[in-house]
């Protein structure tokens, strides 16, 4: 029996793009668009959630244009929002280098690395703003790394063939959200954005079929407090922490957007999860998150494995001609660079043959000796020193001498909330930004891609389709004395009670540790049916043991981590059985999705466009009620979906 | 490697709230394996104080690889535990012995008053910030990015300051509770850029007036600051800063 007979199907979704020639869409569209009145704007409020890259430049550029902002985030400042931890850099379609790159060539790389399920109008139009980002970040004097006449410096990245990546050491995400913060600060000393640090979004408000507020937890009292706005704006990042172990920051979660989704928001193919290739591998049952090293170490390392089974010298002890390039070997044409998806296969492959290295047998080598001999140590240490520095902190061993050790790790969530191209969700007035929408990236992201997308949401398509949005809603938002705020709030009390009565006898961690080891072994790198079916089993039953045996230790009205953690959990939960669901319908392999069952006889993901050329948007119907598939069929006008090869 | 587990004795600041007295609490941990970080051990403890019916010890921590700037406690007296170049986070286990005694308290200093445990409240830099700790450009309004050449070595210099991650270990450090090391680290990257030039007087007076509303003290060359900065911020940009606050008396 399919599979797909069981899952039911709603109406279609439209991603309403502007019909035309591609690279006029977005002109057109900015030209049909109601605006608001200057005078008006400073009358309408809008809420925006989070202060990463896509938060901290929609507040600011909201702010610029007029509208009060509210601006809300998880940390203590807006500053450590997790795009500070981006490293290798933002791709650009500047052609600087003159190499053949352009508008197209980026749309071109971006459509077909996200292996054709992503909607081609939203990534034509990332890519033609790619240009303007550089500028307003360089303006705002991000300090990009230059060449010796003064001017921008580039660098290649995985799954592109030309240089088109600019970085700011191996800082890029840190330095581009500083300068978004210190927008989003002098919009505040202006008194233009209210900025509410220490919360968290628990819910959201919805009144008369619009999203009209937010209801938040002030991490340092425990209070919960109300928020009403015009518009509401998410922009709260992935969910790989669902995973347990990520290279996500341990407080990025799903939870503001699954309570949005338990609100009538769609989320949009959930198993589109990106495993990054190059991460320090894990070393014991403690580990608590796993650190990435940037995908730029590619363009000078090679990766290898013993060429034997079970090896157990040291790489230095290995001759040249018993060492296993694999990369270079089945890639000859992208060679190390190939993209996020297939490198990280391909690693998990040669670790499954026995060829793994290191105490656990699951990691690779990266080796710099052949870059160091032909360029030196100081090229190295320019390029990479604050990287190499990182990993001998981390695993006490210097890379100068001994080849890095990588595994994959879940890294990045393409999946996401559904919207449309003027990147509101289903529900009017709920717009979804930056890595929390299901984005521009399909099945599978690019390198130096998130913060490009981020950015171009938050800067420069928000602003404008927001306005569109406002100037036709009509009505003032409602008060939170409104009854929907006030049933809400009681409904956030009731679940903190709950959890923290239970008094069981395993800790948060606990459960979060056992459901990552869950979904990283059925829903991970490599998934089939059986796998997938049994996870579905396993996680309902996780979650029961939660609710009955969970231990929440202190009060609700407090600061309390462990109660913070213990309600994401509980909604990684609820998203860890989509995520499989998702997966398990989709009976095809595309991007990062890769199912056993769907491979060509060399080992690639085989799509089934004929099938499977859709957004998955899934409806929550209820607890323990099967979620309603919602359809985007996505059509391909431009870029032909093809066979994606890197060889 | 061998993976020798390690017996720690402890000592950690406990502290109700804002306003309650806080002490010095003992606790014994074992099993500690090299590899670790600083923080999983912590996480190895509150695991075993939950399952005793006990709270918690709570402290920050987001990014754990040194970028965020949100962790940061003072291990045996040194904001981040005194490893060159490293956060809390990033400091491993293996750089102590079995059987030490390791005291762990919060960042202390009047502008950061602590909110529970090991977490103080650092959002006195955030307002230093706001007063000029940015370039102001409106979005869409930029020229073109290869217009404003910027020679290599300035870019570097530039790129030298912007690294700093704001986590208060300079503050923590200095005997004065001095804010200088993080709010020159700003004033000199933009001082330093074309692009800072518009705004460089009105932003030294204006930040550096803010962090003496807030309480930090005033610089007096201990370069404590430098010494634990995880981000190796040279106090050479209080040199600058310095300058840039008189030529802005000046005129």
């Amino acid at each position: 029996m399919s599979l797909n007979e069981k899952v039911q199907e709603g109406k279609a979704l439209e991603g309403n793009a502007p019909a035309g020639p591609i690279e006029k869409r977005w002109e057109s569209h900015r030209h049909a668009i109601t605006l608001v009145s200057p005078a008006n704007k400073k009358k309408h409020t809008v809420l925006v959630v989070g202060t990463g890259l896509a938060g901290a430049s929609a507040a600011a550029s909201l702010a610029e244009l007029g509208y009060n902002v509210k601006s809300f985030c998880i940390q203590d400042t807006p500053r450590r929002a997790h795009s500070i931890a981006a490293q290798g850099g933002i791709n650009a379609a500047k052609n600087y280098q003159n190499d053949g790159d352009s508008v197209w060539r980026l749309f071109y790389d971006t459509v077909k690395g996200g292996d054709f399920r992503s909607r081609e109008s939203n990534v034509y139009r990332l890519a033609d703003l790619s240009t303007s980002i550089i500028d307003q970040a360089v303006a705002q004097g991000v300090p990009f790394a230059r060449e010796y006449g003064g001017l921008l410096a580039n660098r290649s990245f995985g799954g592109a063939l030309v240089s088109r990546t600019f970085y700011a050491r191996g800082q890029t995400g840190q330095q581009l959200l500083l300068g978004a913060y210190g927008a989003l600060l002098r919009q505040a000393d202006e008194g233009k954005v209210q900025i509410f640090p220490r919360r968290e979004m628990l819910d959201l408000v919805i009144i008369d079929g619009r999203a009209q507020g937010i209801v938040v937890r002030n991490l340092i009292t425990g209070e919960v407090e109300s928020y009403s706005g015009d518009a509401v704006v998410l922009a709260t990042g992935g969910y790989a922490n669902a995973y347990y172990l990520s290279t996500n920051a341990k407080n990025s979660n799903a939870t503001a957007a699954w309570r949005c989704h338990k609100r009538g928001a769609y989320f949009a193919n959930p198993c589109f999860v990106q495993i990054h290739p190059t991460c320090i591998p894990v070393s014991g049952d403690y580990q608590s998150k796993l650190t990435l090293m940037s995908e730029s170490l590619r363009n000078d390392g090679r990766v290898w494995v013993p060429a034997k089974k079970r090896d157990e010298r040291l790489p230095k002890d290995i001759p040249e001609e018993e060492r296993d390039y694999y990369l270079e070997r089945r890639y000859p044409a992208f060679g190390n660079l190939v993209p996020r998806d297939v490198a990280s296969r391909a690693a998990k492959t040669v670790c499954d043959e026995g060829r793994g290295v290191g105490e656990t047998g699951r990691a690779v080598y990266l080796d710099f000796a052949d870059t160091i001999k032909q360029n030196g140590v100081s090229y190295v240490e320019d390029k990479y020193g604050n990287l190499f520095e990182m990993y001998e902190r981390i695993t006490g061993e210097n890379p100068y001498k001994t080849p890095m050790r990588i595994y994959p790790a879940l890294h990045y969530a393409m999946g996401g909330l559904w919207v449309d191209y003027n990147l509101m969700s289903n529900l009017p007035g709920l717009f979804v930004i930056g890595e929390a929408n299901f984005s521009d990236h399909g099945a599978n992201r690019l390198g130096a891609s998130a913060l490009m997308q981020g950015l171009a949401d938050g800067y420069f398509v928000l602003p404008y389709t927001i306005g569109n949005y406002i100037a036709k809603a009509g009505s003032e938002p409602a008060s939170t004395e409104h009854p929907a705020f006030k049933e809400s709030e009681k409904e956030i009390d009731e679940f903190e009670k709950r959890l923290t009565s239970i008094k069981g006898r395993k800790t948060v961690l606990e459960f979060h540790r056992e459901l990552g080891l869950l979904l990283w072994e059925y829903a991970g790198m490599s998934r089939n049916e059986n796998g997938l079916k049994n996870v579905m089993g396993l996680i309902p039953d996780l979650e029961k043991d939660f609710w009955q045996n969970v231990n929440v230790p202190g009060d609700t009205k407090d600061w309390n981590k462990n109660l913070e953690f213990a309600g994401r959990v509980a909604d990684f939960m609820e998203l860890g059985e989509l995520i499989s669901l998702d997966a398990l319908h989709r009976r095809e392999s595309c991007g990062a999705h890769f199912r056993e069952e769907f491979q060509t006889t060399d080992h690639e993901a085989k799509r089934d466009d004929e099938n499977y050329t859709y957004v998955a948007a899934w409806e929550y119907t209820g607890k323990g009620k099967p979620p309603v598939l919602h359809k985007e069929l996505l059509t391909f006008d431009y870029v032909k979906p093809t066979q994606r090869s890197y060889k | 490697m061998p993976n020798q587990s390690m017996k720690l004795h402890l000592r950690i600041w406990r502290q109700q709230g804002p306003t309650s007295p806080g002490k010095l609490v003992s606790y014994e941990i074992e099993d500690v394996s090299p590899d670790m970080s600083f923080l999983e051990m912590l996480d190895v403890l509150n695991e075993r104080l939950i399952k005793n019916g006990e709270l918690p010890v709570e402290f920050e921590s987001d990014c754990r690889e040194g970028i965020c700037g949100n962790c940061g406690l003072v291990i045996n007296g040194i904001p981040h535990g005194g490893q060159h170049r490293t956060a809390t986070c990033q400091l491993h286990m293996r750089h102590f012995r079995d059987g030490q005694t390791i005291t762990i308290e919060p960042f202390r200093a009047k502008a950061f008053p602590v909110i529970k445990d090991l977490v103080v409240d650092r959002s006195a830099f955030d307002r230093i910030l706001a007063k000029g700790g940015y370039i102001s450009v409106r979005t869409g309004s930029a020229p073109d990015a290869n217009l404003i050449p910027i020679a290599k070595e300035i870019a570097d210099q530039a790129m030298d300051s912007a690294e700093c991650i704001g986590c208060g270990a300079c503050v923590a450090a200095c005997p004065n509770a001095s804010a200088s090391l993080f709010v020159s680290a700003k004033i000199a990257q933009y001082a330093l850029l074309p692009q800072g030039q518009p705004e460089r007087k009105r932003r030294a007076l204006m930040m550096i007036d803010q962090m003496d509303v807030e309480g930090f003290g005033n610089c007096s060359n201990h370069a404590e600051c430098e010494a634990v900065c995880p981000k190796g911020i040279s106090i050479t940009n209080i040199a600058k800063m310095r300058r840039e606050y008189f030529h802005a008396l000046l005129k």
